[in-house]
């Protein structure tokens, strides 16, 4: 490994410190999926107003049109993407003991991913369930 | 180390209370709330996937006296984290970082998400008059 570059320290080299090499994904994640929500959110508002107090067979309905699952789909997964980033800010900012830091990563990625899965599979049943 | 006490950096309880601390400390309470929301929708899709039985059961909680407040703090919760995130994505463009449009801007998410949340449950309760 050509070292002359690098302007770490060599204490931080073994350490393994430094750049994730994740440069402003975070950032840009953050903002691209606000405005697709922001987007896909108006649309969706509009739908469960003109719901209003519909009972099954119409709620059923309303979210099986395939234009409907398309944008309900693309909600779940961009909401549930900005939540894990939003609450990974408010884990690093709040929580400074590492292994307690660690733990509430991990967990804020799997409930985050595990409520994306659910609730597209949800949307999934409905879209393609008779 | 020395036990004798060190200068602290400012923090929340020496500074006199400003529009843009609401603003930016109710957009990080709102974001952690719309998650826990955003778990109420999880449920709720699963109810209607889960079939008619289920899906009234779920209709049944969210209408109950409880489910209303959460509901209704769902709502202006997203109403807030909306029009406040539109105002950081013009800040973030480079708009309205001047402190008098910072301050104004501020009151605008505030006023805007309060607005926004009679409109809708205006809405919403002339649908349940009409049911």
């Amino acid at each position: 490994m050509n070292t002359s570059n690098d302007l770490r320290t060599p204490l931080k080299r073994a350490r393994g410190l430094g750049s994730a090499k994740d440069g402003t994904g975070h950032f840009l994640w953050q903002r691209i999926t606000a405005i697709a929500l922001l987007l896909l959110g108006a649309y969706l508002i509009g739908l469960l107003l003109s719901l209003g107090g519909a009972g099954f067979e119409r709620a059923h309905a309303i979210v099986a049109s395939p234009f409907n699952a398309t944008v309900l789909l693309a909600f779940l997964i961009a909401s549930f993407w900005h939540a894990k980033l939003g609450m990974q800010v408010v884990i690093e900012d709040y929580i400074h003991t590492p292994l307690l830091a660690g733990v509430a990563h991990f967990a804020n990625i799997l409930v985050c991913a595990l409520a994306a899965i659910a609730s597209v599979l949800a949307v999934i049943r409905i879209a393609l369930g008779s | 180390m020395a036990n004798r006490e060190r200068p602290l950096s400012p923090h929340l309880q020496v500074y006199r209370w400003q529009v843009q601390m609401v603003t930016s400390i109710l957009h990080r309470v709102t974001g952690v709330a719309l998650v826990a929301g955003m778990l109420g929708m999880t449920w709720g899709l699963f109810a209607l996937a889960g079939g008619p039985e289920r899906w009234q059961a779920f209709v049944d909680c969210a209408g109950s006296p409880l489910g209303t407040l959460a509901l209704f703090g769902f709502s202006w919760a997203l109403a807030f984290h909306l029009v406040n995130g539109v105002r950081h994505l013009l800040q973030d463009a480079g708009y309205g970082l001047a402190i008098e449009d910072f301050v104004r801007s501020s009151w605008i998410s505030v006023i805007g998400s309060a607005v926004l949340v009679v409109l809708v449950w205006a809405i919403v309760m002339q649908q349940w008059g009409q049911a």
